[in-house]
């Protein structure tokens, strides 16, 4: 079938192709995203009517072109090609979504009850299209519970909480640590502008990665308010006992005894006793969670990935060293799996790994806290009214403000930092 | 509010009298003013005793003549009076409409700072008691507009005695609405001790999560029955109480509408223009993406006045029933 511009928009009388998602000969699924479109209004990604194979590009990237011209050909699966004169200029240009094909149903019912229009669009409240958006649902193969069929925002919490909400995460999974470089060239600029070039630079083109970090960054930082605090460690002793242990635990479990799974165990012990930071904020109430899932945050190159060691209650010092050790060897090769990715409960992030004293880390979204450990740096400090040098090492804690209050985040620092200032040569790993 | 505090069950009535007592009896500043509230006790009793126990100066029989009651007690309180005026009913406030507008809600502002009008006027308001064309009418949106003027309306005896407290103790004037059909119909606790409510807050009155109702007065306790009625459908309704009209309490509004995604405002004065205008203006600037129903108001209909025919004034007024069938709608949109 022909696919023709769409009308995004109801002023909008004509549209620009940004980008082509599919080259000719790729399958393309029904609802799939195809090509991207822009507007002066808006950019958007326009979902394929059909199942199929995209046979012929007419809209080469950078054209623009009137809503209702034709755009593309996919050849429907299963269906003989249609010729090409058959296209109709004046048929409708509807998000494709709704093309007829998959929709005979046009009962008349229309207006404001936002449902199926006579045109067979159907029409999304503000509520709907967002969290759909926020959730990665597919609306249009949601079935509606309002009034004539309507999608109402629950429905849309309904589907995202039974489908694969690990989605994003498996994508993020799949992007692998290489190194992305930026195209040299700048994108082309729109031709017709009069006005003088702008200093040159270069686009970085945003990754799916990218574009979710970014995402649920804004998000957590708007939905959840942050606070900060903050508590300095002596780990001199737990240095010490760990430099005499890593290399013997290296040689026989081949994973590296950094610092991160002694603070490990010493945060799930101090959850334990402040289980608000294991919680996660709803409107029905704080949830507090049974499990504790330990989330690490692993910078990569060009991204930012959370894996998850689950049950770290159940491990050992020893024991987190290795789950977190195949985590990282696996997110460094982009082969970590959804399963891996999510159903954590608290974060942990090794900001102190480059070097970092002080940071202010956004809490992962649905948590209640996140704990960053610095770079330990010999300082002079006050031990019994003398001065010593000691291995310090800052703890930044941000917590969910809706969840707890201060009293008790300092409450888990306090416990924190005495577990970590307890450990030293002769524990048990 | 201590929680163990001694308290008395009151009708509205009662407590707006109890709260103007005690007001009188500890703070010299304060004195009564209007139309019969001296040797006759106020049209409902709320006054009754008063000049016996604090004297005709403190307790002021004015002439029929509102630009007066209020003129005059704008210069009380700009001189460090604590006057509290009433306007016996509202349908009589016009004439008083520029010292209300012009004077009062201005004096601040006018001498940098250098005045205030720590006035309250109180004014019976609301229909659905045969009052007809003149003793039936909300003059809330008439004073919505004005800034400098506060508009409270509170409908339950607790909510009354802590923001007619609020309403002597602020420095600016505040015009406090009470619902006359409530004066007797609403009964409840209402604590001893001296305590205000701050203006400006609204109160969840009945807990949901599937629809926002945001309404003030008489129709608070109606939205609450229907509200109970749902419940009993298995339907979840949140109704907020205003309490306050202006400041508005965007974020009890707001925090409701993220959570139910639908917002009704119900209210007894005309629609155009009204109260729910602003709400719901507010709520689409606010929180567009958070909805999932155009905004509906529920109001009073677009004519002159409240009729006397029984008729008349049932098709004036919202009923319980349209509001459950209006919030059964919504919740099922």
């Amino acid at each position: 079938m022909t696919i023709t511009m769409p009308q995004l928009g109801e002023t909008v009388t004509e549209g620009t192709v940004a980008q082509w998602l599919k080259k000719p000969g790729d399958a393309v699924e029904k609802y799939e995203a195809f090509v991207e479109v822009s507007t002066d209004k808006v950019n958007a990604e326009v979902p394929s009517p059909v199942s199929g194979v995209l046979r012929e590009i007419i809209c080469k990237e950078g054209e623009t072109v009137a809503t209702g011209a034709p755009i593309a050909i996919i050849d429907e699966a299963g269906v003989v090609p249609e010729p090409p004169a058959e296209t109709s200029p004046a048929a409708p240009a509807a998000v494709p979504a709704t093309v007829s094909a998959s929709n005979g149903s046009s009962n008349g019912s229309h207006g404001g009850n936002g449902v199926a229009t006579t045109s067979g669009l159907r029409r999304f409240s503000p509520a709907v299209r967002r969290l759909a958006r926020e959730h990665n649902v597919d609306v249009a193969a949601v079935s509606g519970s309002g009034t004539n069929g309507r999608v109402t925002a629950r429905d849309v919490l309904a589907a995202a909480n039974e489908g694969p909400s690990a989605a994003m995460a498996a994508t993020l999974a799949r992007e692998p640590a290489k190194a992305t470089v930026a195209p040299a060239t700048a994108q082309p600029a729109a031709a017709a502008s009069t006005y003088a070039a702008p200093t040159p630079g270069t686009i970085v083109p945003l990754t799916q990665a990218r574009k979710i970090i970014a995402k649920r960054m804004v998000e957590s930082l708007a939905i959840a308010p942050h606070a900060w605090t903050m508590v300095e460690v002596d780990v001199t002793k737990l240095w010490r006992w760990r430099a005499q242990e890593k290399d013997a635990f290296l040689a026989s479990k081949g994973y590296p005894l950094t610092l991160l799974p002694f603070f490990i165990h010493a945060v799930v012990q101090a959850l334990k006793g402040q289980p608000m930071l294991n919680a996660r904020f709803t409107d029905d109430g704080i949830h507090v969670l049974g499990a504790y899932n330990i989330g690490i945050a692993i910078g990569l190159e060009t991204n930012l990935i959370v894996p998850v060691i689950r049950d770290a209650d159940t491990l050992s010092i020893g024991g987190i060293a290795v789950a977190a050790g195949k985590l990282i060897e696996k997110a460094r090769a982009g082969k970590l799996g959804a399963d891996e990715l999510g159903g954590g409960t608290f974060t942990v992030n090794n900001t102190g790994a480059n070097g970092s004293i002080l940071s202010k880390p956004i809490i992962n979204g649905g948590q209640a806290g996140i704990v960053t450990m610095e770079a330990v740096v010999k300082r002079p400090v006050v031990v019994d009214d003398a001065i010593a040098i000691r291995s310090m090492m800052n703890v930044c804690l941000s917590l969910d403000h809706r969840v707890l209050d201060g009293t008790i985040a300092n409450a888990f620092l306090a416990d924190l930092k005495k577990r970590l200032e307890a450990m030293r040569p002769g524990g048990d790993l | 509010m201590a929680v163990a505090s001694p308290s008395t069950v009151m009708n509205n009535v009662e407590a707006v009298r109890h709260t103007l007592y005690e007001a009188l009896k500890n703070d010299e500043r304060t004195l009564v003013l209007g139309e019969d509230v001296g040797a006759r006790g106020n049209v409902f009793l709320i006054t009754k005793g008063f000049i016996e126990e604090f004297g005709a100066e403190r307790v002021i029989d004015t002439p029929l003549a509102e630009a007066s009651i209020v003129g005059v007690a704008i210069g009380m309180a700009m001189e460090g009076l604590r006057p509290i005026a009433e306007i016996q009913f509202a349908d009589f406030i016009y004439p008083a409409f520029n010292q209300i507008v012009g004077e009062a809600a201005k004096t601040r502002y006018r001498s940098n700072g250098d005045y205030t009008c720590p006035l309250v006027i109180r004014t019976p308001y609301g229909g659905g008691v045969r009052g007809a064309l003149s003793h039936s009418v909300s003059i809330e949106a008439l004073f919505y507009h004005v800034p400098g003027l506060k508009i409270v309306a509170p409908s339950f005896p607790a909510d009354i005695k802590g923001l007619l407290n609020a309403a002597i103790d602020d420095p600016d004037p505040v015009l406090f609405l009470e619902h006359k059909k409530t004066y007797r119909l609403v009964k409840g606790e209402v604590p001893s001790e001296h305590y205000t409510i701050p203006i400006g807050l609204a109160d969840v009155k009945h807990p949901g999560d599937a629809l926002t109702v945001v309404s003030y007065g008489l129709y608070v306790h109606q939205a609450i029955e229907a509200a109970q009625r749902l419940a009993g459908e298995g339907l979840s309704v949140e109704v907020i109480d205003l309490r306050s009209i202006r400041p508005m309490d965007r974020t009890t509004i707001l925090a409701s509408v993220r959570k139910t995604h639908k917002l009704l405002i119900v209210h007894e004065d005309n629609k155009f223009g009204g109260i729910g205008a602003e709400i719901a203006a507010m709520v689409a600037e606010e929180a567009f993406f958070e909805l999932d129903a155009p905004i509906r108001r529920l109001c009073g209909p677009d004519v002159p006045a409240m009729g006397y025919a029984l008729p008349l004034e049932e098709e004036f007024m919202v009923s319980t029933d349209e509001m459950a069938d209006a919030m059964r709608e919504l919740v099922r949109y």
